[in-house]
């Protein structure tokens, strides 16, 4: 069993458990922990095929790389805002639920700070 | 089984155990504190995998200052989780885990049957990397090969700051992100913040400028600088600048700012938008990552600042 098998198997898993969080989990903040599971495991699988494309001295092609590197800085910039709306919703609504309708609000600041 | 094929498997199903302890664990905040210990691990996968650009920007972008994100807002939401615990009844949960379960299988069924040989374009870069003298083939793909990528993720990094930002109220527009921190002069964090920067700054600078041949690069170098800003910000040693600063503003655009421009001087002095001259490739990718560093400290840490909070004076 090579190592891309191994971790190949992991990642498939990661993407499954990362799924059923994002559907089960009914806070917004663990559907986001859930949603970058599913990313890495993403992200992993692209690390696999690199891995099994390795050739020419180099141990990983470096194409699956690079975009991989580049979806991790844009998954971390998406994960931000995310977490910057999710505050903001709590600053103005008092709570984070998305299945009642949020207490209305008349001010858009918040008193307290 | 060699020891190697052994230490993947348990590396494995650690990974597998901290990704359902995030699924699974009822409060948010443990269920974070696992998911950082997860990122870090999943950067040992990377190095395993022989791709160690990418574990360095996994162990510093997606487990470091993606967990301090993460971290600071499951401590601030910890009192709404009461509120909102419902779950879903039973026949939903059961469905989704049947779903999920099938989407896993599916995709382990896809990677076992793989083709093989498999697909590879590591000679084609290997080959050409003479074009731009630079010897890191992964470089070699980010600023050159797949310019057009690159530069657009920094376009999403600028999107995703002004997004954050355009969520300050309107009293605090303009002004500075997050509180003021303050620590004790003679504590532990303000004695780091003094300790730390001189060497990680050296270190950032050096993941740069070793990227060109060595595994590194404005992403990661860019991650590290980043972190020593935010230690001295929350040590009370210095303070966000607010974001109506010029200054901050010609930071965050020069970057992109300057690939564009390199891109378009393609489309006259070499042969296509984003190509480089053959005998200028070097200093000019090298230019734009010197552009594009700092351009990703300060945005990765004003992302993690988050939206305005303090009116400006």
């Amino acid at each position: 069993m090579s190592s891309a098998t191994v971790f190949g198997m992991c990642a498939a898993a990661l993407i499954g458990l990362g799924l059923y969080g994002l559907i089960t989990n009914p806070q917004p903040l663990r559907k986001i922990l859930a949603f970058n599971l599913i990313g890495s495991g993403v992200f992993l699988l692209f690390g696999i095929v690199g891995r099994r494309g390795a050739g020419a001295s180099v141990g990983n092609d470096p194409v699956p790389q690079a975009l991989v590197i580049t979806g991790v800085v844009v998954a971390f910039s998406a994960t931000a805002l995310a977490i910057a709306l999710l505050l903001r919703l709590f600053d103005t609504a008092g709570s984070t639920t998305l299945g009642n309708p949020a207490p209305t609000c008349l001010h858009s600041d918040s008193p307290g700070d | 089984m060699s020891i190697a094929t052994a230490f993947e498997i348990v590396l494995a199903a650690v990974v597998l155990g901290l990704a359902t302890w995030t699924i699974a664990v009822r409060e948010t905040y443990p269920a974070t504190v696992g998911f950082v210990a997860y990122g870090l691990l999943v950067a040992l996968i990377w190095v395993r995998l022989d791709a160690v650009d990418v574990a360095l920007t996994e162990a510093a972008i997606g487990g470091g200052l993606g967990g301090v994100v993460l971290l600071g807002a499951a401590a601030r939401l910890r009192d709404a989780e009461a509120v909102a615990s419902e779950r879903p009844v039973q026949v939903v949960r059961l469905s989704a885990a049947i779903l999920c379960s099938l989407t896993a299988a599916a995709l382990g069924i896809a990677i076992l049957l793989l083709p093989d040989p498999a697909p590879s374009l590591a000679l084609a870069v290997v080959s050409n990397a003479g074009a731009t003298g630079l010897a890191n083939p992964v470089t070699n793909v980010l600023m050159a090969f797949r310019g057009m990528d690159t530069m657009l993720e920094k376009v999403v990094l600028l999107l995703a700051i002004v997004g954050v930002w355009s969520l300050a109220s309107d009293r605090a527009w303009g002004g500075r992100p997050g509180p003021r921190h303050e620590a004790d002069p003679d504590g532990v964090l303000a004695f780091l913040a003094r300790l730390l920067p001189p060497a990680g700054i050296v270190v950032g600078v050096y993941m740069l400028w070793t990227g060109a041949d060595h595994p590194g690069g404005a992403f990661q170098g860019g991650a590290v600088l980043a972190s020593m800003w935010l230690l001295a910000i929350m040590a009370g040693m210095t303070d966000t600048p607010p974001v109506s600063s010029r200054g901050l503003r010609v930071v965050l655009t020069a970057g992109p700012g300057l690939f564009l421009l390199v891109g378009l001087g393609g489309l006259f002095f070499a042969s296509a938008f984003l190509a480089f001259p053959d005998e200028f490739a070097k200093p000019l990718i090298l230019g734009i990552e010197i552009a594009m560093i700092s351009t990703i400290a300060a945005t990765l840490a004003l992302l993690l600042a988050g939206p305005p909070e303090r009116s400006p004076r």
